[in-house]
């Protein structure tokens, strides 16, 4: 089988502290990711997700460890990878319009003055920002409309592997709902490979194909990689009918509430048994009803292998 | 609102009527020749004391002068125009050769950590020095007094840009140097589309703070230096004991310095942005 895309090795990031003992946020960290898979991290706050999304942007640099993106070491940030920040990180002295521009024309830099603006509007319609809004700075915007520009400018730059950092964290509920239905949209239509973290349980099961579940920090690790077995096109009113979505909500929650803190305690920090190299693959959605209820621990397990054939 | 405008603008006339009204009437009217005694006579028409002239003499100074503001009848009797052109001159000249080196050193002292240590403890010691202090050292080095202004103005000028460059390219959001980074821009790219438009509105300010202080310092050093100058011709105009050329030349420094802040305004206007 051929190396999967993405390739996440052995992670650790650790802080030096004054006192001798050093800060290790996370350690060990393997996990792949194939070509067009949309992966979720869901993790409490001070797991380092953060750290191994920067890291994957090439903007933080592990401890130990390596990151392998389609066969070349991930070293120093990149256009292939493109990023969308929490917090938008659109240029504020530039309007939608030019925020987009600015990545298209770094992009391709032998670009026309046309082709540029002809690229870079049709991602901004393509997330329902024209007729004159595109002519705006990102203060007389709302906030859903700055994601929305900041999701148009890095679909835009057609990055080999996108990032979304919390995407829509600081949005209110309702816009919140109607900006994933449009990126499940635009994802749907590309072949975009993703990576993306999240606190929302729902949201990680309506836009991913894998959740992977971190355990508690310091040393912080994988745990599981859950995989959604929820048939696509899928949007956020009919999501809730399929048969599989509760076993799966329940079992995030389940790990979430209570084993991400168990696992994290039970970390054999003194030579205990060797870690597993990748999460191990549950599927809470394939699952009989007395094998969800009996902690998901009992799922049925597969090797990363089997889980990209299955796909 | 425009009625609060209205207000502000009556009550501003107000000021400037009562005020000059009250200057008016406590400079008594010079007694015409013919009543004068003979001992006021021998004072040449004079008071005991020498009186601050009123409003009306100073306005009628200032439309003759204005009225023909770039005559020349030797170096000691030039309008008010050339004067104040003397003055412009040498403040931009100095103003913008201290832009050329503070904005750029200020980029690197912004963008470097190291640099900012390196260069603190000088610039520490030597901004608060009066700008009048450097003029004997000036005119020995630079043996020229034309020269030696405008390095005076160069030298007071560069404090205000340099620090404010290096606080605003300091303070450019990281996040926005990361949608540099993840963008690939090189490091010229990314101090000009990201740093530099980043870092305007705190550069700008340093500037018009450069300007307000070269244009206070101009007068100080053109009276030193003498020659030309709107600093000189107050201090010409002194020596001549024409007070209400002095008075005017006063109100000429203070309406060029407005349009030069008021200038700065506009520029600040046009880099401010939201976030």
């Amino acid at each position: 089988m051929d190396n999967p895309f993405l390739e996440i090795d052995a992670l650790s990031k650790r802080y030096p502290s004054p006192g001798g003992q050093d800060l290790t946020v996370f350690e060990e960290v393997s996990f792949d990711i194939n070509k067009g898979e949309f992966v979720c991290i869901i993790g409490h706050s001070g797991c380092g997700k953060s750290t191994i999304m920067n890291v994957l942007a090439g903007l933080d640099t592990a401890t130990s460890g390596a990151v392998t993106m389609d066969g070349k070491e991930v070293v120093g940030p990149s256009l292939d990878r493109g990023v969308v920040f929490q917090n938008y990180s659109l240029l504020p002295w530039r309007s939608a319009l030019k925020n987009v521009t600015f990545g298209v024309r770094a992009r391709h830099p032998d670009w026309s003055k046309q082709q540029v603006l002809d690229h870079s509007y049709k991602y901004l319609e393509m997330v329902g920002l024209s007729g004159g809004a595109e002519h705006r700075k990102p203060s007389q915007l709302s906030g859903g409309m700055r994601q929305r520009v900041s999701i148009a400018r890095a679909f835009a730059i057609q990055p080999k592997l996108l990032l979304l950092d919390e995407p829509f964290g600081a949005l209110d509920a309702l816009t919140r709902g109607t900006i994933q239905d449009e990126l499940i949209r635009i994802w749907s239509g590309s072949e975009q490979t993703v990576f993306m973290i999240t606190h929302d349980v729902d949201e990680a099961i309506l836009l991913a194909d894998r959740i992977l579940l971190m355990t508690n920090g310091p040393y912080a690790r994988v745990a599981e990689s859950v995989v959604i077995d929820i048939p696509r096109p899928r949007n956020r009113a009919e999501i809730i009918h399929d048969q599989g979505y509760y076993k799966i909500r329940n079992h995030l929650v389940e790990f979430l509430a209570l084993r991400s803190k168990v696992l994290a305690e039970e970390h054999p920090d003194d030579g205990g048994p060797m870690k597993p190299r990748r999460p191990e693959t549950v599927r809470p959605a394939l699952a009989t009803e007395d094998a969800v209820s009996d902690e998901g621990l009992s799922s049925p397990r597969m090797e990363p292998e089997l889980v990209s054939l299955v796909r | 609102m425009s009625s609060l405008a209205a207000r502000a603008l009556f009550l501003s006339g107000l000021i400037l009527v009562v005020s000059l009204g009250v200057w008016e009437l406590s400079t008594p009217a010079v007694k015409a020749a013919g009543e004068m005694t003979e001992y006021e006579k021998l004072m040449g028409g004079a008071d005991q004391e020498a009186r601050v002239p009123p409003p009306s003499q100073v306005l009628l100074r200032a439309w003759e002068e204005l009225s023909d503001p770039f005559y020349d009848n030797g170096p000691n009797d030039k309008g008010i125009g050339i004067q104040v052109g003397y003055s412009l001159f040498r403040v931009l000249t100095g103003y913008f050769l201290a832009a050329m080196i503070a904005i750029p050193v200020g980029f690197l002292i912004g963008m470097s950590p190291l640099m900012y240590r390196a260069f603190d403890p000088f610039i520490q010691v030597l901004r608060p020095i009066s700008p009048l202090a450097w003029m004997p050292l000036a005119l020995f080095i630079i043996k020229d007094s034309e020269a030696s202004s405008i390095f005076v103005i160069f030298i007071c000028s560069i404090w205000p840009m340099l620090i404010n460059t290096a606080f605003g390219v300091a303070g450019v959001r990281k996040d926005w140097v990361n949608v540099a980074r993840t963008h690939e821009l090189g490091s010229l790219r990314t101090a000009l589309t990201v740093i530099l438009p980043a870092a305007a509105p705190t550069i700008v300010t340093g500037m018009r703070i450069s300007i307000g202080i070269a244009w206070l310092v101009i007068v100080a050093a053109e009276m030193l230096v003498g020659g030309t100058g709107v600093g000189y011709y107050v201090w010409n105009e002194w020596n001549n004991l024409d007070l209400t050329s002095v008075i005017f030349s006063i109100l000429v420094i203070g309406v060029v310095g407005m349009l030069l802040d008021a200038a700065f305004a506009q520029v600040q206007r046009a880099v401010r942005y939201q976030e």
